[in-house]
């Protein structure tokens, strides 16, 4: 069988080594494959998600909004409205009538009760068939309630999840320009691409301030309406991720004239790099490149020798990881290094050409290179190259342990925070206690090998 | 996180507010499973079946199989037909499934693809193999919630399966209702007890529940075969467990091959379970045997036992309507006074049972179909409870109020143990009591202050 899978999918795997690299990529899925790709609302809804003091109303079916209840740890300092599930639960009447007459309604009942600083009104399929007047309808409630109300354009058919964060870019993007700036310093950034989870924007945001930084706009972990109102104010963008927050950057360079930098806060050279980067920018200063030295060194004096420990046992164990973006798959290859693993496979949902060939860089030979991939030829891959511990999202997890392999969350459903020095040493905790773990001792298919 | 619900209940119109229910497409997807060798394809966007797969996922524990005909703008305008055509080919070249249940999802409905001739014709084309078998259900979700979907694909199981022929079969057909596999297995094992033969469909245990080999198989072991899904058309009779989830089956197996069926409660409890033994009883003629009378008379005896810690609590209830149907009814026998009822889906039969139920001992009892979990906060809000059974969602308002929650029903996202051990038959009910018993004592040991805290209950 699994012949038949390389065939078909030929182009979007590849085996360092084997030939000049090529990947296909940013390919509809294959219609009847079990693809582990999501839609659009999906991106729409895990980038705009943490934004914690607007009310997030899916205008949709139930099911939209029940899958997307709760289920990041999108940490909140404040407010916690986003936590909540709202959705007009479309019906078949409305299916055959319009639901505008619903989606002006439940404005209204929700923002007379919650009294959100925003609110964000995603389109989902069956939204954008029925043609209801998204636009207009936010308009009027903004104008009537007085605050931003804007419409998130989300269909889920209209491309995967990479459009989703383009769309909520763009609802974002209204809000930008509409706060008031004057007391911001020079020295200011917004962290856009970091979602708070397990609460790693807050390591992250205490590096800067540390660095004498201000941070205007946490886009959005953790996230305020009010501040990303005035993140125009901000002197540079910190963008984290491929995909999420990028497109932001870009319409505020080109309106705002925002320059941004791209950065990744997993693994200690990443981390190390993000810091530097930004205390480069603010060359005026150099008390702030020196303070970022100053962190860089404090932290990972005390970060090395804890980590050695966790190397001892971990070296040459053999890692996979699939990923959403493949941002995350690049520190990853990083920090398995830094802990003498080795990196066998590497993939992701929605990579770009210009992701893969970096991949294909940093990975050694005979890795597997591999782009929207199915559970099929992922269990596939790991048996053939006998792994020790996957990394990946929900859908992953349970393959992982069917297969008896230690396994890591990187995705939504991390409960430790893996960003930022602390973060590469609970990285090694987590990747040590799973990969160490008795257990699959048990495993049958490994207890014959060993 | 829920301290802004507010006391004073409105009238919401248009808004829900922390769904007690979800999307059709999710049970038919679950209940598709439970055909053995049975790839569900979900027709229309991505999506949705990534959505439905994590959620199972999430739930089971267990890597959940299913592919879906990836919409695309295209789609959308010019209907879904070249995507599931592409589909068929796809899944038969990849995956070799035996058995493809089809079921749609909002988008696809509304666009209005006609599955049954876009099967007839792949069929035709030869692009569907002739030993291969595919059904299909509809399952729009703006009209009713997972549990029509299940209910719509167990059902698609008779319309497109069961026959009848001239030679009638010595067994009966088990429509266990949208359950855990855990329920499924037990099911069987009392039929088993009670040498009954019987086609139990659909049947999830093996297949959300697969033991630990060191090897992922996309098709497990479980599930109801092709084969003897044909021969309930044969059957003695049917009996249909949770009116919500199989009466459309069971009703459709009577009219397409006459063989008539009971409508039964979900055996929870002891008064359910009972009924169910009957009409197994009534049905086959068998006589329970000892060892089945014993574990009755064991769930009899943790409720005398331990009958003081229930008496007079306030119970308040959220989940799918045939499960709250038998549990209010099991609250109410041992002395508990479930005070809320609610469920997001709409459903008569729960309404009219549970009041029934209740009418007697708590005529004050709340009980409310088509609502939300906001709702149900907000009637705690007004006057609390002392217990809240409900699947993972109750967890935020047992953290707002500080209410002990037993865990029970669907979903389950954050803790272990209901795929394995069942709410259903005597047996389940002992192990459904226990945790009732156990989490209210396990509260009021927290609570108990130093001078009343006691080693012995
Ligand atoms: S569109 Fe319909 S089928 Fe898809 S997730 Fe939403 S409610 Fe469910
Ligand atoms: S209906 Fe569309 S928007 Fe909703 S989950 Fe499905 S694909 Fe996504």
């Amino acid at each position: 069988m699994n012949e038949v899978i390389f065939q078909e999918r030929a182009k979007q795997i590849h085996r360092k080594g084997d030939a000049p690299f090529e990947l296909a990529c940013n390919k509809e899925s294959l219609a009847g494959a079990v693809s582990q790709r999501a839609c659009v609302f999906c991106g729409s809804r895990v980038v705009l998600y943490p934004i914690a003091d607007a009310v997030h109303l899916v205008h949709g079916p139930i099911g939209c909004a029940a899958y997307t209840w709760d289920i990041r740890g999108a940490l909140s300092s404040g407010p916690e409205l986003h936590r909540l599930s709202f959705s007009t639960d479309l019906q078949e009447r409305d299916v055959i009538f319009g639901g505008e007459k619903k989606l002006t309604q439940a404005l209204h009942e929700l923002i007379d009760r919650h009294h959100p600083n925003a609110a964000f009104v995603y389109s989902t399929c069956i939204v954008g068939i029925i043609g209801d007047d998204l636009e207009g309808i936010c308009k009027k409630a903004s104008q009537e309630k007085g605050i931003p109300v804007i419409p998130v354009m989300s269909e889920g058919f209209k491309g995967n999840k990479r459009a989703g964060y383009n769309a909520a870019c763009k609802a974002m993007f209204r809000l930008v320009g509409t706060g008031d700036t004057t007391e911001i310093s020079p020295h200011s950034i917004n962290i856009l691409g970091d979602f708070n989870l397990a609460g790693e924007i807050w390591i992250i945001r205490e590096y800067f301030e540390r660095m004498g930084i201000e941070v205007v706009a946490n886009i959005t972990g953790d996230g305020r309406v009010g501040d990303i109102a005035r993140a125009h104010g901000a002197a540079l963008n910190v963008v984290q991720c491929s995909g999420a927050t990028m497109d932001l950057a870009k319409m505020m360079k080109e309106d705002y004239d925002i320059p941004f930098v791209r950065v990744s806060y997993f693994g200690i050279e990443d981390m190390a790099e993000a810091l530097y980067k930004v205390a480069h920018f603010f060359k005026d200063d150099s008390e702030i490149l020196h303070r970022a030295q100053q962190i860089v060194r404090e932290e990972l004096s005390t970060l090395y020798p804890q980590l050695q420990k966790y190397r001892q046992d971990l070296q040459g164990k053999k890692a996979a990881i699939y990923v959403g973006g493949a941002f995350k798959a690049f520190s990853l290859v990083k920090a398995f290094r830094l802990l003498g693993m080795e990196v066998v496979m590497v993939g992701s949902q929605t990579g770009t050409s210009e992701d893969y060939r970096e991949l294909h860089e940093v990975t050694d030979e005979g890795t597997i290179i591999v782009d929207d991939s199915n559970p099929l030829e992922l269990s596939a891959f790991l048996k053939e190259k006998d792994v020790d511990i996957f990394v990946g999202g929900v859908k992953e997890r349970p393959i992982a342990y069917k297969l008896g392999l230690g396994f890591c969350d990187h995705n939504h459903e991390r409960k430790e925070a893996l960003e930022g020095f602390v973060g590469m040493l609970n990285f090694a905790k987590e990747v040590h206690a799973t990969v160490m773990s008795p257990v699959w001792r048990f495993v049958p298919r490994r207890e014959i090998r060993q | 996180m829920l301290e802004a619900t507010p006391k004073e209940i409105v009238d919401r119109k248009a808004l829900r507010i922390n769904p007690a229910k979800t999307c059709q497409p999710i049970g038919a997807m679950y209940a598709a499973l439970g055909i053995h060798g049975c790839l569900p394809h979900s027709h229309g966007s991505q999506g949705c079946c990534a959505y439905h797969r994590s959620h199972l996922t999430r739930h089971y524990k267990e890597p959940i199989m299913a592919a879906t005909s990836s919409f695309t703008e295209g789609s959308a305008v010019f209907g879904g037909g070249a995507n599931l055509r592409q589909a068929f080919t796809t899944m038969y070249k990849l995956y070799n499934p035996d058995v493809i249940a089809i079921n749609t999802t909002c988008l696809s409905e509304t666009i209005g693809d006609d599955i049954p001739t876009l099967i007839r014709e792949s069929r035709e084309s030869g692009i569907i193999p002739e030993d291969k078998v595919v059904i299909h259900a509809n399952t729009p979700s703006y009209v009713g919630t997972h549990i029509a979907g299940w209910s719509n694909m167990t059902k698609a199981m008779v319309t497109y399966l069961s026959t009848k022929t001239d030679t009638a079969k010595n067994q009966i057909n088990l429509i266990p209702g949208y359950v855990e596999p855990s329920d499924t297995r037990h099911l069987k094992q009392m039929l088993k007890t009670l040498g009954v033969e019987a086609v139990v469909f659909p049947d999830t245990s093996e297949v959300v529940d697969t033991p630990q080999t060191g090897e992922f198989h996309m098709y497990p072991k479980g599930g109801t075969t092709v084969e003897a899904l044909r021969t309930t058309g044969n059957s003695l009779a049917t009996l249909a467990l949770g009116p919500e989830a199989s009466k459309a089956a069971a009703v459709e197996l009577e009219k397409k091959c006459q063989v008539p069926y009971q409508l039964l409660d979900l055996p929870i409890g002891i008064a359910a379970t009972d009924r169910f033994v009957q009409a197994v009883m009534e049905v086959t003629g068998v006589e329970p045997p000892e060892s089945l009378v014993e574990d009755r008379g064991r769930l009899v005896d943790i409720m005398t036992d331990w009958q003081q810690y229930l008496y007079g609590k306030r119970v308040a209830l959220s989940g799918d309507p045939d499960q709250l149907v038998p549990v209010t009814e099991f609250l109410i026998s041992c002395g508990a006074r479930p005070v809320y009822v609610i469920t997001g889906t709409p459903s008569r039969y729960f309404e009219t049972r549970c009041k029934e139920i209740l009418q007697e001992t708590v005529p004050e009892a709340i009980v409310k179909a088509d609502t939300d979990l906001f709702y149900l906060h907000q009637l705690i809000k007004n006057e609390p409870v002392d217990l809240l059974i409900s699947n993972v969602y109750g967890k935020y308002i047992a953290r707002a109020e500080d209410i002990p929650l037993v865990r029970f029903g669907w979903p389950i996202l954050d803790r272990v143990g209901h795929s394995y051990f069942p709410s259903v038959g005597y047996r389940g009910s002992m192990h459904l009591l226990c945790n009732i018993i156990n989490t209210l004592l396990e509260r009021k040991d927290r609570d108990d202050p130093d001078e009343v805290f006691e080693l012995v209950l």
